[in-house]
């Protein structure tokens, strides 16, 4: 593994992606993702990859649709308002089971909203956003060097399920900079072939067909249903989390990316002041771990959810929970990150609340 | 300069666009890269970064760091008075406040933060460029908390000046010598 290097987490992504074998990139800027697209612009032509900025993000979305017929590795990465504009190709190549990778480097919304960090896209990532019966495989990273490895990751998900794959950070992680360790480029043997299904020209093969589309409900929720066995091997295998301090918790926090890696620092100042706290922090947006969150709410006295939103993800884990014990939540919106002292005052209050 | 040196450093670094407190930190954060520590770097990068104040915020330690985010900093870098006026109150107590005199005429008010003061501007200016005074700051913080050694801070530096603008490195390195030396008494 190589040396350290300073990057901001923008550019990590980028690079990393490179790495992981990406070939083709379509996109439009947007704060506070653009050093990501800006990065792929320079990079990309020096190694004989394909980047193109498109007219608009319906525009990029639709390139990485007919790209990802070929089965080759394609991604492309906006924020908030942009990705909103996707929806409907992202809803496409889910339903045409394709696989692509999306980076949503979130900000404050709804509508244009600013461009500071935010965590209020969950609902739009795990739970729809495009319309039908669909999911994405969605990742979330606390730190930069855990982005790098997750490109790597989301690309060997989305060639697996052929399934789209959705990697949510906020604009923080995108603007921070962190040493991170840049693995090396893969090699193509580690890229399946997708012959089976790829539109590559057909010659003298069997014809392949690539549609999200049957006029025929009965041959239509066949599709889905196919669909639906897939997510659910995704359920079995891909759930990632991680656990930190839950091994004396009695009160366990739920929050993934930026959210996560801040609650640690809170931690230290409740286990400072007498309040045993852990973190288990989603890494998988979906599928949701909701296992060991189930699981915990047999052991603690509370589990308090955290978010750079209103509360989105705090409903999975009031599901995963079911009532055993308290849920409080805490949030702040439109792109304020709450500190760590004050999700720790928020804590004391909801603990001298219960104890 | 016996202090015991505390590796946890959580710093702010505050000015007006232009005066040069994003590359404070990033050659902070590299010097500490290149010592092995953990360490981040957020900016603000909001419309504060279009003419008004603009600060960044750098925390070293050598565990994983879990907040970057940072509301009790133990130190702040002041390179103006808005800057003075907004972080002051947030300096854990104990913590450093490193005020630029020549561009801060007036008194931080608390009693239980050290204080130290530097004339960064005019120290700049006899060295040859005011756009040093950046440097001479720098140079005057890793005196104060030895955070980094001096030499971490030269390397990166060199790395990142002396690659793209060579001609201007000497004097950025006079100028952190300069500013170790102007809070020596202090």
């Amino acid at each position: 593994m190589a040396e350290k290097i300073l990057l901001k987490g923008n550019e990590a992504m980028a690079e990393a992606a490179l790495r992981a074998g990406c070939q083709v990139y379509f996109g439009y800027p947007i704060t506070p993702q653009s050093e990501l697209i800006e990065y792929m612009a320079k990079r990309m032509p020096e190694i004989g990859r394909t980047f193109l900025q498109a007219e608009s993000e319906v525009a990029a979305v639709n390139m990485i649709y007919g790209a990802a017929c070929t089965g080759t590795r394609v991604m492309t990465s906006t924020s908030s308002p942009g990705f909103s504009l996707m929806m409907e190709g992202v809803s496409y190549i889910a339903g045409a089971n394709l696989p692509a990778v999306f980076i949503n480097v979130v900000r404050g919304g709804p509508g244009l909203g600013d461009i500071q960090p935010a965590q209020s896209d969950y609902f739009q990532g795990t739970k729809g956003g495009g319309h039908g019966d669909y999911r994405l495989i969605v990742l979330s990273p606390a730190t930069i060097q855990e982005a790098v490895n997750m490109m790597f990751d989301a690309f060997d998900l989305a060639d697996r399920y052929r399934n789209p794959v959705l990697i949510i950070a906020d604009g923080l992680l995108g603007q921070m900079m962190e040493p991170v360790e840049l693995p090396d480029f893969i090699t193509p043997d580690r890229i399946p072939n997708h012959e089976g299904w790829a539109l590559r020209g057909k010659g003298s093969r069997e014809q392949h067909t690539i549609t999200s589309f049957d006029l025929d409900p009965v041959k239509l929720e066949e599709m889905n249903l196919k669909n639906y066995e897939t997510y659910q091997k995704i359920q079995e295998n891909e759930v990632r989390y991680e656990e930190y301090l839950m091994d004396d918790a009695e009160v366990a926090f739920v929050a993934y990316g930026t959210m996560g890696r801040i609650l640690k620092t809170t931690i230290r100042l409740a286990r400072e002041a007498g309040i045993k706290a852990g973190l288990i922090r989603p890494i998988s947006l979906w599928p949701f771990p909701e296992k060991p969150i189930r699981e915990a709410a047999e052991k603690v006295k509370m589990v308090m959810s955290v978010e750079m939103s209103m509360g989105q993800m705090v409903e999975d884990v009031r599901l995963a929970v079911s009532g055993k014990v308290p849920t409080p939540f805490y949030g702040r919106t439109g792109g304020i990150v709450p500190t760590p002292t004050e999700v720790f005052e928020a804590l004391k209050r909801e603990w001298e609340a219960l104890v | 300069m016996n202090r015991p040196v505390q590796k946890y450093h959580s710093t702010i670094i505050s000015g007006f666009g232009g005066q040069g407190v994003m590359l404070i930190g990033q050659t902070l954060t590299s010097a500490a890269m290149m010592e092995k520590l953990y360490v981040t770097w957020i900016p603000s990068y909001g419309p504060e970064m279009r003419g008004g104040t603009a600060n960044c915020t750098v925390v070293i330690d050598e565990t994983p760091i879990g907040s970057p985010v940072i509301d009790r900093p133990t130190d702040v870098i002041a390179m103006n008075i808005p800057s003075l006026l907004k972080f002051e109150k947030t300096i854990l107590p104990g913590g450093t406040l490193l005020l630029n005199t020549s561009v801060i005429d007036r008194e931080p008010t608390r009693a239980d933060i050290r204080v130290y003061r530097v004339n960064a501007g005019e120290i700049a200016g006899k060295i040859g460029s005011d756009k040093v005074a950046n440097m001479v700051i720098l140079g005057a913080f890793v005196g104060i908390t030895r955070v980094v050694s001096l030499e971490s801070v030269r390397l990166a530096l060199e790395k990142k000046i002396g690659e793209k603008r060579p001609e201007l490195l000497a004097m950025n390195l006079q100028a952190l010598k300069a500013g170790e030396n102007a809070i020596a008494g202090q």
